[in-house]
């Protein structure tokens, strides 16, 4: 088996050799007509779109999410917000991710009529936002219940109110608790974005799809979208290492264990 | 030391491995397929899921279909020309994208869908006299008043992803400065369902998949198929490269199913009768491309339809 790299130098649209295979992607030359390569960076650039979105509405909605199911027990407003958070993340763990992209995709929008104007890419962001952040709140979850007691009584003890309680005292430790899980989360919003292509948008997928019948060189056109994605999520696995060691406070639980929890 | 010598011998050994392979291989290259038939006495066909009529499931991993009955003649012919008393067949749905690789490797003797010959492919696999000519058409609602595709310019137009169409369109908006916004259904089921929900103003497809789509819809007055021949592609039974033999047989069949003068009244059962399994005409006349096709057997690629 050899490889032909070459394929990615051809135009799309008649298979010839383009003039400018790799200059154009750092915008220097410009083809007359996109080669695979010029394909293959805008797919790349829908999968960091789509997973970027995705995952940033994830980590708001985790957050405030897994926050609301640890709140005490103390009045009726309180109570009802654990159960709505509860329920959020059990309704949004316990169904396939491809499954909530078809639901956001066909079904809500036949009811939710504005939802039709909305590209195809938000709704998928949306659902592996949603998807994403009831892994999240778990989390952060685990991550509050991870200090101890005290924590909670000494902020009551120095008459602290309940957002007070969180805003100074249990997620500044808490969120610094959870970054190694956040890490692997954030890498599952990239991988997990190759169910867009299911709904029309052009990602690495869809590309690697259609590029592979057009061209028909699978193993070189896989190999290539398969190096972007691991690229990808080591660069967020990098990104997550520097904001770990970063926020890092001395004494701290989280900085307890120093680099070994880093990687 | 003692490493270098036993990744030596692991290297000579791996040599010999592949030296025996490539050898045994070299002895039955006559025919590997016809040698695999008839030593376990089963073949296995590709077959399409949702390619109405040409190649579909009719429930119950039960097939059938345009190609998968005349395959199934074809492989009447073999069986008898191989001495068998009896072959078993057994279906194996491929895909768009997995069709070609499917059998490269072997895992199916013969794929009959709805797959293009075209020079790309050649170059992986076979392909048997074309015996439908497919040409790609537009299917619209029919009450939105698109007549051509001149009138699709920035409208949102559905096709398959893993089809030629897509690159089809590509190339049409290159040659007319014209800009479809296109979107891509996982497969034809789904194309079609991004133009029944209205996301989509036109599906580009094949004119079999259209007609069999819109016969198999709740409502197939709501849809027609417009406007004018955008590509005319062979469709034809896919077979394994390097298999001249085998190849020979399949096209030997088709002959003798030719003419014997079979063609018309396959036509005539799965394009303009009632179609298992829910009765559905799917109503697609005979096209004089597809006629000349069975009066001129050949396994011409695409190439050479387009060529003007």
């Amino acid at each position: 088996m050899t490889l032909d790299l070459g394929v990615f130098c051809k135009s799309t649209l008649d298979g010839e050799v383009v003039e400018h295979c790799f200059s154009s992607i750092f915008g220097l030359g410009q083809n007359a007509d996109p080669s695979y390569l010029d394909w293959l960076m805008k797919a790349w650039g829908w999968t960091l779109g789509v997973a970027g979105l995705g995952l940033a509405i994830a980590l708001i909605l985790g957050a405030v999410m897994g926050t609301l199911r640890t709140l005490p027990d103390n009045g009726k407003v309180s109570s009802l917000l654990v159960r709505l958070s509860t329920a959020w993340v059990e309704l949004f763990r316990n169904i396939p991710v491809l499954v909530q992209v078809f639901l956001w995709y066909h079904v809500i929008p036949a009811f939710v009529l504005p939802l039709k104007a909305l590209p195809s890419y938000w709704l998928v962001s949306i659902a592996l936002g949603f998807f994403t952040s009831a892994r999240i709140a778990e989390q952060v979850r685990a991550g509050i219940q991870s200090l101890p007691s005290g924590q909670r009584a000494a902020a009551t003890a120095l008459g602290l109110t309940t957002f007070q309680t969180y805003r100074y005292v249990i997620l500044p430790m808490a969120l610094r608790i959870v970054i190694p899980p956040l890490t692997s989360e954030s890498m599952n919003a990239i991988k997990n974005s190759s169910v867009a292509f299911a709904v029309s948008v052009p990602e690495l997928t869809l590309f690697a799809m259609q590029a592979q019948e057009e061209t028909s060189h699978g193993v070189e056109i896989y190999l290539a979208v398969t190096a972007l994605y691991a690229l990808s999520a080591f660069a967020v696995n990098r990104v997550m290492a520097l904001i770990e060691k970063r926020s890092r406070i001395p004494g701290f639980i989280a900085a307890s264990n120093d680099a070994s929890l880093a990687h | 030391m003692k490493n270098t010598y036993f990744s030596r011998r692991l290297q000579s050994s791996a040599v010999l491995a592949i030296v025996t392979i490539l050898v045994s291989s070299g002895v039955y290259a006559s025919s590997v397929t016809m040698e695999k038939i008839k030593s376990t006495g089963a073949v296995t066909m590709g077959v399409r899921e949702s390619s109405i009529p040409m190649s579909y499931t009719t429930g119950d991993s039960r097939f059938d279909g345009y190609h998968v009955e005349i395959c199934r003649m074809i492989l009447g012919d073999i069986k008898d020309k191989l001495g068998m008393s009896t072959l078993r067949i057994n279906y194996q749905p491929v895909t768009s994208q997995n069709r070609v690789p499917l059998v490269q490797n072997g895992t199916v003797d013969i794929e009959c869908g709805t797959t293009t010959n075209n020079a790309a492919r050649a170059k992986d696999v076979g392909f048997a006299n074309t015996l439908y000519v497919e040409e790609v058409r537009i299917a619209v609602k029919a009450n939105s008043g698109i007549t051509s595709i001149g009138q699709l310019a920035g409208k949102k137009v559905a096709t398959t992803t893993g089809t030629t169409s897509v690159q089809l369109l590509r190339k049409h908006e290159k040659a007319n400065g014209v800009n479809f916004d296109e979107v891509f259904g996982k497969d034809h089921a789904d194309s079609f369902l991004l133009l029944e929900s209205g996301r989509a103003d036109a599906f580009v497809m094949d004119g079999s998949i259209l007609a069999g789509n819109i016969a198999n819809s709740k409502n197939p007055k709501d849809f027609k198929i417009v406007g004018e021949v955008l590509s005319t592609e062979p469709i034809a039974i896919m077979v394994p490269k390097n298999d001249p033999e085998f190849k020979a047989a399949v096209n030997a069949a088709i002959a003798k199913i030719v003419a014997k003068g079979k063609m018309p009244g396959l036509w005539n059962r799965w394009f303009l009768s009632p179609i298992p399994p829910k009765n559905i005409v799917v109503g697609l006349e005979l096209s004089p491309a597809t006629k000349n096709a069975w009066a001129n057997l050949n396994d011409k690629p695409a190439e050479d339809y387009n060529k003007k």
